[in-house]
């Protein structure tokens, strides 16, 4: 890793150039108007330094203009940050339709790395360069951040539920991955490195070391293993709905709200299937919660994903 | 206005300041309570909005006949506490001290009418916690936990601050005993008529978020 | 080093304070008399040394802090160890010195004898305040005896409801009986300024520091019952397993998040208002001149005081929450700043034309708008969604709430400390010296705090002890700063306690301001003023009529 002392991080992902730039923009404000604050207390301490203890200064009345002034510049200022900064952010959530989908599981005190064909890894995070990737992270305790400073964004990683974040790394090279949000003991070093190879490399590297059955077989299998296919049967009259096509769609459920199903929702039905009932079935699917982890999990979604055309959405 | 007073503390100019002081304050003070409680209702209001169905049948284990009993006992006692002010504003010392007990004799039967609904609980399993395994087994175990943590929280810190009420209302009493209330100074029994008046409202939001879900 | 660097002016030596004379200091020395004492002053006096002692104890940990740093491994202490040292330090400085210092110590003071009262509306409520306040300090005490708390001051949820083994119900308890003090305190300013002021006293007529501590008093009586009832929910969690914030019992933990911000962010301007409030005080006094925008500073306390409880959910902005509400708090966070601006502008434009001088609380005042202004600036950084992406939870966050609450609010307090000190103790302070280490102290604040502002943006995450070899040399620079500020606070808890024996004693009036608390002797006499005063003057009345009449025959 890049060791030399540097002011900011490589910018190593699409977003990161923009985001210095309005960084820039802000120091260079913030460098004026304290400058110029600066400048006038001393301006004003000096020269008007008291010579004797007898003067009087004058009164200055006030002024509605200079009031004025200088409340609506400073505030026009802010809102051009603000919107600078709500847009860039508003561009950068939600991943494009054909992001490479990666899954990650934080727990004290590690990342563990799921990708889509399979192969795992532990606090190191390959990606290849130029691809949109898509983070769906969970965690199996208590709340994380996955933090890549080069690609000026994090995440946190919130129990019960998935969240995700995306970007493209546009720089070859290896980059820190931190936890940034305080998690106990090993906080600190619950770190890792993101490698960013060339497409061509990262192919390689994928089907390189064990063969490692793509996630969706693997999941698949526990969704075998664990008897889900006894309900889910995808047949007529079955005590559960098919799960074929159901990724990305809209169901109905038994209150009348129109759900569109997504990782969230599949995740809920696995550890609280009682929570939302499909219209038209009844409450009896037991619960998997204490019976399977987060990383199994994701293979389970991976696997329900992979049963719809467009395996691959935004939710 | 009696300057010299011994109701009066030094550091007011007059009774009639002292009196606005006093019950700013306790203005002041309610708001605070509002504040506090509210961070509970708001919790509830999240978590039943979420969870509608096993916040109704987690409500129908309460026992709404009780409670109703209570809520009444409450209002009466409010009426009572009115009734106390006023006759303390009129000077009428025994009237002021009959309507005070007769206040904290309706909050403590409405504390003792807690202390069953509680003991009740404890009985059937119902206290979140490990022990928690309601009979018959419910439909939504763990969100009916989540009910009844609001349930203790809110009801026991009411039942708090209704302890404090009694409390201070018994000084109240001892005071008047002595004669310390005219109607010139009236002020301690007036602004403990807010408090006990607040905490009478509390429990008229409490009653039917906590006993009333639901109960076609 | 002599203390002559101050003249006194020859009608400020007071022939009354070579004689004997009753003053709230010596009309009993027993324990008895300070411990059970209803007189405002008093219960300031007991607030400055409990406030003190929290302060070097969270300074100490700070120093620990610092010193695990000075290297890039784990070195000085485990993991475990230093979580419970970034810990008890934000617990120390945030619940125990932060929030109660000015209110509890200056404003208690001052309040009432800037009204013109004898006391406080709810004198043993004060008293009560104090004990409150002693006794939630017992039990966070008690966790740090009893091996720490190590979930971080913010106590994150399913973190510290389930998954620290540490002492933290202990210091649950603690924080929740002492947020009651900071309640009481607000309970009593309104309604002293509201009901009590000397007649003449109308409302824009009242010194800014009362404003200050009015929109202080606003926020803590309607944030600090929220963490109060926070905090209890996860000790109740913790206790009984109830799943409000675990989401393996159908709980949120993004909803303890927002229940402790909602607090938690009014609660910084809890800290620094007051602070706001003394340097008003300070540059109108230093320039002898009335402030410049009285009534913009007056109500820009009050919008800030509103506006605060607006943007909690700038501490969310990672958090998963939605992307709208994610925009709403940071359009009010960039709106919150625009009244802290206002009041910078105004304070500079004061030093126009006055006659300015620069004793020790001048130069923590001008301290004060310089390193203010740098927090507040990167605090917009903060509130500007994308940048924030990348620098939460890192030591830019660090920087920014230092630079606010050490550059700002400690620096205005020791400011008041000293500019009010004539009048509290009856002596003055070394003015040497005192300058001396109002130096040491902006020096060493800004080789502490401004490297990490560019550590958080290079990414280091905040709470690490172990940390990239490439953070090291800014991380050292910051700890060598430390060390300098340390430093800077020793000196003044020297020479001022040197001064209550040796200082010079002080008149009525030693600065020559205006402001009714000057118009009594030093030290006040218990009950304040002889007679009531009655107000005919505006605020900051330098300039006497003669000269005003003057102007306007000019014009």
């Amino acid at each position: 890793m890049d060791k030399e002392f540097r002011f900011l991080p490589e910018q190593a992902s699409r977003i990161s150039g923009q985001v210095d730039l309005l960084y820039f923009f802000l120091v260079t404000v913030s460098i004026f108007f304290a400058l110029l604050i600066f400048f006038l207390i001393y301006i004003f301490a000096m020269r008007y330094r008291r010579r004797s203890e007898d003067e009087v200064p004058r009164e200055i009345p006030g002024l509605l203009k200079l009031e004025l002034a200088w409340s609506i510049i400073p505030f026009g200022l802010t809102m051009i940050v603000f919107v600078w900064g709500a847009s860039l952010y508003f561009n950068t959530y939600t991943p494009p339709d054909n992001a490479l989908e990666i899954y990650v599981v934080g727990k004290q005190w590690m990342w563990h790395i799921q990708h889509p064909t399979g192969q795992r890894e532990i606090n190191t995070l390959h990606i290849p360069r130029g691809e949109a990737v898509k983070l769906t992270m969970a965690t199996e305790d208590v709340i994380h951040s996955f933090y890549i400073p080069a690609f000026r964004i994090k995440k946190d990683v919130v129990p019960g539920r998935y969240t995700t974040m995306w970007f493209e790394a546009i720089k070859v090279g290896e980059y820190h991955l931190f936890c940034a949000e305080y998690c106990g003991t090993k906080h600190s070093q619950m770190i890792g490195t993101v490698v960013v190879m060339e497409p061509a490399d990262y192919e390689a590297w994928l089907s390189g070391g064990n063969s490692n059955e793509p996630l969706a077989v693997s999941g698949e299998k526990k969704f075998q293993q664990l008897a889900c296919n006894t309900c889910h049967t995808d047949k007529p009259g079955a005590r559960g709905p098919s799960l074929v096509g159901v990724f990305g769609s809209q169901v109905q459920m038994q209150n009348g709200d129109k759900i569109v199903v997504d990782q969230n929702y599949i995740r809920e039905s696995i550890l609280n299937p009682k929570a939302k009932i499909v219209a038209g079935y009844q409450p009896i699917m037991p619960t998997f919660q204490g019976q399977i982890n987060e990383a199994d999990l994701l293979q389970i979604v991976a696997y329900i994903q992979s049963l719809s055309k467009n395996g691959n959405t935004n939710q | 206005m009696s300057e010299h007073s011994s109701a009066l503390a030094h550091q007011f100019d007059d009774l009639e300041q002292q009196f606005e002081a006093s019950t700013l304050g306790m203005w002041a003070f309610l708001i605070t309570e509002i504040m506090f409680f509210g961070g509970l209702f708001l919790g509830y209001a999240i978590y039943r909005s979420l969870y509608p169905e096993a916040f109704a049948e987690a409500s129908r284990l309460l026992d709404y006949r009780l409670g109703a009993i209570n809520t009444a006992v409450l209002i009466c006692s409010s009426l009572t506490m009115v009734l106390a002010v006023r006759a303390a504003q009129l000077g009428q010392r025994k009237a002021l001290i009959v309507f005070l007990l007769l206040t904290i004799f309706l909050g403590s039967a409405f504390l003792g009418n807690k202390v069953v609904e509680y003991a009740h609980k404890f009985e059937h399993h119902l206290v979140p916690g490990a022990s928690f395994s309601p009979e018959p087994p419910l439909a939504h175990p763990q969100q009916a936990q989540l009910f009844f943590g609001f349930y203790f929280a809110m009801t026991g810190l009411h039942a708090l601050h209704m302890i404090i009420g009694i409390g201070i209302l018994t000084m109240l009493v001892v005071q008047s005993k002595r004669g310390r209330f005219s109607s010139e100074y009236f002020s301690p029994v007036d602004i403990t008529g807010l408090y006990w008046h607040f905490v009478d409202v509390v429990w008229i939001f409490l009653f039917p978020l906590l006993y009333l879900i639901s109960r076609t | 080093m002599s203390t002559a660097v101050f003249n006194p002016r020859p009608d400020q030596l007071d022939q009354d304070s070579q004689t004997h004379r009753w003053n709230y200091l010596n009309v009993g020395y027993t324990i008895k008399s300070w411990l059970l004492t209803h007189d405002h002053k008093r219960i300031a006096i007991l607030y400055l040394i409990s406030v003190t002692l929290f302060f070097f104890l969270g300074g100490l940990f700070a120093v620990f802090i610092r010193l695990e740093l000075m290297t890039p491994a784990g070195d000085l202490m485990q993991s475990e160890t230093y979580n419970k040292m970034f810990t008890m330090h934000g617990i120390m400085m945030v619940f125990f010195f932060l929030i109660p210092s000015i209110p509890a110590v200056l404003g208690n003071f001052l309040v009432p004898l800037m009204i013109g009262a004898r006391d406080l509306a709810f004198p043993r409520l004060n008293l009560l305040s104090w004990y409150i306040y002693i006794i939630g300090g017992l039990f966070t005490f008690a966790a740090v005896l009893l091996g720490g708390v190590d979930t971080g001051w913010t106590f994150y949820t399913p973190y510290s409801s389930t998954y620290s083994n540490t002492n933290v119900i202990l210091a649950a308890v603690g924080i929740f009986i002492t947020g009651f003090s900071s309640i009481l305190t607000g309970i009593n300013f309104i309604v002293t300024i509201h009901k009590m002021r000397a007649p003449g006293l109308t409302w824009f007529r009242l010194p800014l520091f009362i404003w200050a501590h009015y929109a202080t008093s606003l926020i803590q009586v309607l944030g600090t019952p929220v963490i109060a009832i926070t905090i209890l929910l996860v000790g109740l969690e913790r206790l009984f397993h109830i799943g409000i914030f675990d989401p393996k019992l159908g709980g949120d933990p993004i909803l303890f998040q927002h229940l402790f911000w909602f607090y938690s962010h009014p609660a910084v301007y809890i800290m620094i208002l007051p602070s706001m409030g003394v340097i008003s005080e300070l540059i109108t006094c230093f320039s002898k001149k009335k402030v410049f925008g009285y009534h913009f500073i007056a109500f820009s306390s009050v919008a800030i005081a509103v506006l605060s409880f607006l943007v909690w959910g700038h501490h969310l902005f990672t958090s998963g929450q939605s992307i709208y509400a994610g925009m709403v708090f940071s359009f009010f966070s960039m709106a919150v700043a625009i009244p802290s601006a206002i009041k910078v502008f105004n304070w500079t434009a004061t030093l126009y034309k006055g006659s300015v001088s620069y004793q020790a609380p001048m130069l923590y005042a001008i301290g004060f708008i310089g390193l203010f202004t740098i927090g507040g600036l990167t605090g917009i950084f903060l509130a500007t969604l994308a940048v924030d992406v990348h620098v939460h939870d890192t030591y830019f966050i660090v920087a920014h709430f230092h630079y606010i609450m050490v550059g700002g609010a400690i620096m205005g307090y020791l400011g008041g400390i000293h500019f009010w000190w004539p009048k509290i103790t009856g002596r003055l302070y070394p003015e040497g010296w005192a300058r001396f280490a109002a130096l040491v102290v902006f020096v060493g604040f800004n080789l502490t705090f401004f490297p990490q502002f560019v550590l958080g943006y290079l990414g280091m995450p905040r709470r690490y002890h172990i940390y990239p070899e490439e953070f090291q040399m800014l991380n050292v620079m910051s700890s060598a700063g430390a060390t300098i500020l340390g430093v800077g606070y020793l000196i003044p808890l020297i020479y001022l306690f040197w001064s209550l024996r040796h200082g010079p004693i002080a008149s009525a009036n030693p600065w020559g301001a205006t402001g009714l608390e000057w118009k009594t002797p030093s030290p006040p006499p218990t009950e304040n003023f002889e007679r009531t005063p009655v107000v005919t003057e505006e605020a900051y009345e330098y300039t006497p009529s003669r000269e005003k009449l003057k102007e306007s025959e000019v014009v």
